[in-house]
């Protein structure tokens, strides 16, 4: 994903001259081809985040389009308050790229696992948060990002991960995606977890279970207008994130859900629970430790569906 | 631009008395905090800056930051008594429904260039304004106005460093070395002296000066933008609560509200009964 994002960073500066790229200090050899083209629209702002975001801020407050980029611990929780105060408070068009969602980085151990992110920045009056699901996704979302008037949070992966859409979909800030049609359980799922959240659609339907699959890549706005269809037609609705249960993407759809009349849905969460993780391995095994598997993921959609059934005939 | 020594010091006392009354019917602290950067303030926009009060969003203005947003009556009433808006304006100061805050909310007044209030955020603000006069080839500088208490933030040393190794000539920042912050003696709270020094070894050219001599004042402002190619760092001492005698170095009047007679009493001392 970062690799898509460095690129299409370079295509859009060509013609958007209010382009700014800021960096903490990461992306070593990343930016080479923009800065190539770019030297006076880049800068390395040193291990310094609340700095990088205040001058973004003030860059923005005169017209430039400045995008901060870096790790995303660093680059949301760590100067958290520039971004409320100096981006979100004055509605000014930054754009915050955090590299490495959830669990990413895993094996660089808990201080760059980034699990309270979204929560963070949701919060926040006038943010827009968006977690593109594959690199795709990230193209589209750096071009929505830019022709939208006001702070933008994206939420990056690593690199390498599988590229889900085939075409390019249409991408529109706050409307979900949908990837594929079933009509017994629905998945939604936000972010870098798409593609264990597909494998997951693949082995229930191989149980004769017909799952939909949503890529949810705004978690704010919220696209209401496909929750409330999803959770109308299908008897399980999960929610799927690399991202703690507390305040995330499966929260905000509880919080729209307890503002409704009962719906046919059930609501079903996953995601990281409340803990740190403190064991060595990579991406994989730390999604395994979390119960973000496909495995995992199956196991409890399925009890959600048989109790629904259950429910159901008693 | 004023440079009649006599008339500009009248127009601080002015401020001055205005910020009293402003405490007082809004009932809104902070008051030794404005009083302290008043003459500052003066110079900066009677003077120094070019900010047209009839142009304020001007592209290739110079922009202030105050980054002591518990000052804002002063930016506040240096704004309206040089035109930006309206004096009648400050009477909403602090009122219900009103717009001028106790901390400067964005686009809250004409001239207003930020919100302020939680310290530490004006020089990294300002720091992006500088670049962006570079990048946009728009030459114009930006002054940063901060309190001493603010340096204990991490946020101003990092864009301390940043400007420096930018080589930012453009910027200035002033800090309003009043001595005093919320509860306790500036340089007693954090080993903040010797604070020039400290500047000067982050890079920047710094220099000390009396806070509240306009004339001296006017000189220093000449060095901006600086001929090395630094960005500038003045450390203006001054007395907090500046002008009013009962005010001047009680930390009490941080958050004390004066009463009538209080307010009387400074209005006679300040020379405007």
């Amino acid at each position: 994903m970062r690799n898509a994002f460095a690129d299409e960073l370079k295509t859009l500066a060509a013609s958007n001259h209010q382009i700014v790229l800021l960096s903490g200090d990461i992306g070593n050899r990343l930016f080479d081809p923009y800065k190539k083209e770019f030297l006076e629209r880049f800068f390395n702002c040193g291990v310094a985040e609340a700095n990088m975001t205040g001058m973004a801020a003030g860059m923005a407050l005169c017209g430039l389009r400045p995008i901060t980029y870096t790790i995303t611990p660093f680059n949301t929780t760590r100067c958290l308050e520039q971004i409320r105060i100096d981006v979100c408070y004055h509605e000014l068009p930054v754009i915050i790229v955090g590299v490495g969602a959830g669990l990413s980085y895993a094996g660089l151990g808990g201080t760059h696992h980034a699990c309270e992110d979204i929560a963070l920045l949701r919060a926040l009056p006038n943010m827009t948060v968006i977690c593109p699901a594959d690199a795709v996704e990230v193209r589209l979302a750096l071009r929505a990002a830019l022709s939208h008037n006001g702070p933008v949070y994206i939420r990056l992966g690593k690199k390498n991960e599988p590229v889900i859409h085939k075409k390019q979909p249409q991408f529109i800030i706050g409307k979900g995606i949908i990837i594929r049609q079933g009509s017994d359980i629905c998945l939604l799922s936000t972010g870098n977890i798409l593609p264990n959240v597909i494998e997951s659609a693949i082995r229930l339907e191989q149980k004769g279970i017909s799952t939909q699959v949503v890529s949810m890549h705004t978690v704010k706005p919220l696209d209401n207008e496909m929750i409330e269809d999803v959770f109308d037609r299908f008897g399980v609705v999960a929610t799927i994130e690399e991202h703690s249960l507390i305040g995330g993407f499966g929260a905000a759809v509880a919080e729209w859900l307890s503002d409704q009349p009962p719906q046919k849905g059930r609501l079903c969460r996953l995601g990281i629970k409340d803990t740190f993780l403190h064991q060595c391995g990579n991406q994989e095994n730390a999604r395994t430790m979390a119960g973000l598997d496909s495995a995992k993921i199956v196991t409890k959609v399925t009890n959600y569906w048989r109790q629904r059934i259950d429910t159901h005939r008693n | 631009m004023k440079t009649d020594i006599t008339e500009l010091e009248s127009v601080a006392s002015q401020i001055r008395g205005k910020l009293v009354e402003m405490s007082h019917y809004s009932r809104a602290a902070h008051l030794g905090s404005a009083l302290s950067c008043v003459d500052i303030l003066v110079t900066l926009y009677w003077n120094s800056l070019a900010i047209a009060p009839d142009n304020p969003a001007a592209p290739d203005r110079d922009r202030f930051i105050l980054s002591k947003g518990h000052a804002a009556a002063a930016l506040f009433a240096t704004l309206a008594m040089k035109g930006f808006f309206p004096e009648t304006l400050l009477d909403t100061f602090g009122q219900a429904g009103g717009l001028l805050e106790e901390h400067p909310g964005p686009g809250c007044a004409p001239g207003v260039e930020a919100a302020t209030g939680s310290l530490g955020h004006g020089l990294p603000l300002g720091i992006g304004m500088a670049l962006a006069s570079r990048i946009q080839s728009i030459p114009y500088r930006v002054c940063v106005l901060m309190s001493d208490g603010e340096c204990n933030e991490g946020s101003v040393w990092e864009g301390a460093m940043f400007a420096a190794g930018k080589r930012l000539h453009n910027l200035l920042a002033i800090i309003d070395f009043n001595k005093w912050q919320a509860t306790g003696r500036s340089c007693e709270v954090m080993a903040l002296e010797p604070l020039e020094q400290k500047w000067r070894s982050f890079g920047w050219e710094a220099y000390e000066i009396n806070g509240h001599d306009i004339k001296v004042l006017l000189e220093i402002m000449n060095r901006f933008p600086s001929v090395s190619g630094k960005p500038v760092a003045i450390i203006a001492h001054t007395i907090k609560g500046k002008g009013v005698s009962f005010m001047e170095d009680d930390n009490n009047w941080h958050y004390r509200i004066p009463n009538a007679q209080e307010v009387v009493k400074a209005k006679g001392e300040l020379g405007l009964l």
